[in-house]
């Protein structure tokens, strides 16, 4: 059998609006996946040591204070300097369009904001993940 | 009389039942098996005298004015005066606030809202690492006296009166407004405005917080004693629903917590030995008003009812000043979407008609483009336009409360007010019978969170199934290239390094020796349970930082750390 898709939920930052990533969380749960959520308020450095720790497959952060462009490039980095080139960092909040192209410079993958539907985040999360298993075999 | 003919209605109703409706539902069946609000309500196909047969005027709604307030709190309500319209705002640093204050002003806005960045709403000045990133961005930066001086500049306190959306360290912005207007020279018993000051609702739902609850709500009640001396003018708390509602709650679930939390402060407010008719009436509300029009318009009546009755007949209030329940309301930012924007503003229109066919005090308008980013200036405009389309145009603040008597409207407040007692009363058990107790029981064993987050996930379910419907999102969607480009304000990272170096500049030039005087003081105060507001006053006096302040409660209390609970 596939190995269970895992997860990391996040949110970074003061931010604290925190119903969409619990709602994405309990659909990604009722979907068969292992979905480990932070909390409020961790760092840049806490996140990626969580995925670490974790061995997760996807990070998920939640940004809707507007400290996007900071924090998801915080993590980027990190992720890079630990060597974590296969897990897929994603993202949601309010995000303008105009970003977009900046953050997937950063390696940002798979940016979903208000009105997205649960079942596209986990059918994107289920095929980027088989990519990149695929391609590590 | 009422009562007497009701057999004869109920039996008219049942032979109109049989008669016209059945044969008609068997050619042409209705649009939905379930028509159901936004909260999950059921509305029933029609209404009428029997539904509210028990309805008595005197007891239940009474005339404006008078108790229990359920078709208004002042006798002319929008005859004698319109709701505040006030628009919040605040972006990068004081300057640029205060310039958006005075825009706002000239443009027929009648009274001020601040919204603060994080770091500020959290306790933290613009030099903290975890404020990288965030200064300025989501509302104006204060670190000292010195941002607020800037922020107040030209504005006089005695003319307008200010909200201000901040939490834990409302102390420190209550107390920084308070010195302003001392060097203003307008007497403290002269400014109005309100701090939100809603720690409880903060541990809820917004989840910005310094210490922990308990500790947070003494702080409160710090506030409240001071307050009603100080500046008996001045709302000390706005006691939300906002959040709760953004957070997922359900209509029901927003009323409930939010008043549950306001008899939890007068509790504390009791238990700190203060006369309940000296704070009470300097307590304020604020609701959500969201999509399902009906549903908000019972909310807002029930709220004013609920509240009245258990400051009355549960608290023993005496002054009918603390029976009226006066509350701000903004429309839900929550239902805005980012796909076809201008669309919001119709949203927005409802929602606003909804308030203050609610007889809501003061009204804050989104903005269309607050899905994607702050508000421009011209979004703004548009959303006040609409206030003052709502208020000079339509008539519908000509006459009070003019929803009042509808079988519908009534059944539902008496069906709001019931379903919210019921919360109530629970929460009340949680606490062996203190309603104070029971919610900071609820806040640490996740109670409230978990209702919210069940909530919000049955809504997103209804979404995706097509049950709850979503104009532009899962209905007449237009293709993305076809959306109409919407200007995004961009906040200048500048604005962070000249922050930081106006706070660099205030900490060389400060008496430094008063600082650590005043710091000392706090700290004291904080530890042998003095009243800490007079403390904090000096130390903003000298120019102590938000930061420099909280951390003292910090260290007297630890900070506060939440659980993590999907």
């Amino acid at each position: 059998m596939e190995q269970r898709i895992r997860i990391l939920m996040a949110k970074a930052g003061l931010d604290g609006h925190d119903r969409g990533v619990k709602v994405v969380a309990r659909a990604l749960r009722d979907a068969g996946m292992e979905v480990i959520y932070t909390g409020l308020h961790n760092t840049p450095d806490q996140v990626v040591r969580s995925a670490l720790q974790e061995d997760v497959d996807v990070i998920g952060l939640s940004i809707l204070s507007g400290a996007h462009m900071t924090i998801f490039a915080k993590v980027a980095e990190l992720l890079k300097k630990y060597e974590m080139n296969d897990v897929l960092l994603m993202g949601g909040g309010i995000i303008p369009d105009e970003d977009k192209p900046a953050l997937e410079q950063l390696g940002v993958y798979g940016l979903f904001g208000p009105g997205a539907s649960t079942q596209d985040i986990i059918e994107f999360i289920r095929n980027e993940v088989q990519k990149r298993r695929k391609l590590e075999v | 009389m009422a009562k007497a003919a009701e057999p004869d209605l109920k039996r008219e109703k049942e032979r109109w039942e049989k008669e016209i409706l059945e044969p008609f539902l068997k050619k042409a069946k209705e649009r939905r098996e379930r028509f159901i609000t936004v909260s999950d309500e059921e509305f029933n196909r029609l209404y009428g005298p029997s539904d509210i047969a028990d309805l008595d005027y005197e007891r239940d709604l009474s005339y404006p004015g008078e108790y229990p307030y359920t078709r208004g709190v002042y006798p002319t309500m929008y005859r004698g005066r319109l709701w505040t319209m006030r628009q919040f705002a605040g972006f990068g640093g004081p300057e640029d606030t205060n310039a958006r204050f005075k825009y706002l002003l000239k443009e027929g806005q009648t009274g001020l809202s601040t919204a603060f960045d994080m770091p500020t709403l959290m306790g933290l000045d613009s030099d903290h690492p975890l404020a990288d990133g965030e200064v300025g961005v989501e509302g104006v930066a204060v670190s000292t006296l010195a941002d607020f001086e800037i922020l107040f500049d030209e504005i006089p306190l005695d003319q307008v009166t200010t909200s201000f959306t901040i939490n834990p360290s409302a102390p420190v912005i209550y107390a920084m407004y308070i010195a302003i207007a001392d060097k203003q020279g307008v007497p403290r018993d002269k400014i109005r405005g309100t701090i939100q000051n809603d720690m409880l609702k903060e541990f809820i739902a917004q989840k910005e917080w310094v210490v922990s609850p308990k500790p947070s709500v003494d702080l409160i009640a710090d506030i409240f004693e001071f307050g009603i001396k100080e500046t008996p003018k001045f709302n000390l708390i706005s006691i939300s629903g906002y959040h709760i509602r953004e957070a997922g709650s359900t209509a029901i679930q927003e009323l409930a917590f939010t008043l549950a939390d306001g008899m939890a402060y007068v509790e504390a407010g009791l238990e700190r030995g203060l006369d309940i008719d000296k704070f009470a009436p300097q307590l304020s509300f604020f609701f959500n008003s969201h999509n399902s029009f009906f549903e908000e318009i019972a909310k807002f009546r029930a709220a004013r009812r609920i509240w009245a009755r258990a400051m009355r007949e549960h608290y023993g209030a005496k002054n009918e000043e603390s029976w009226k329940l006066r509350f701000h309301t903004q429309t839900a930012g929550c239902s805005l979407t980012d796909q076809q924007p201008l669309i919001n503003i119709v949203r927005v229109t409802l929602q606003a008609l909804a308030a203050v066919l609610g007889g809501t005090q003061s009204l804050h308008t989104n903005s269309f483009d607050e899905a994607l980013a702050l508000p421009t200036e011209e979004a703004v405009r548009i959303a006040l336009r609409t206030q003052q389309i709502i208020a000079y145009e339509s008539g519908v603040a000509d006459t009070i409360d003019p929803l009042g008597g509808s079988y519908f409207i009534e059944s539902l407040t008496n069906e709001t007010e019931r379903k919210t007692m019921e919360y109530i009363n629970k929460i009340s058990d949680i606490g062996h019978g203190s309603i104070l107790k029971g919610a900071l029981a609820g806040i640490d064993n996740g109670y409230f969170q978990r209702e919210i987050g069940q909530a919000a996930y049955q809504y997103q379910k209804q979404v995706e199934t097509g049950e709850q419907t979503i104009v532009g999102v899962n209905k007449y969607q237009i293709p993305k290239e076809q959306d109409m480009p919407v200007p995004i304000l961009r906040i200048d990272p500048e604005i962070q390094r000249r922050q930081i170096a106006r706070l660099e500049k205030v900490k060389r030039e400060r008496d430094n020796d008063a600082v650590h005087r005043a710091l000392g003081q706090l700290a004291d105060a904080a530890m042998n349970k003095q009243n800490t507001m007079p403390f904090i006053l000096d130390a903003v006096k000298a120019y102590v930082s938000v930061g420099e302040i909280m951390e003292v409660f910090r260290k007297v209390h630890g900070a506060y750390r939440e659980p993590a609970i999907v």
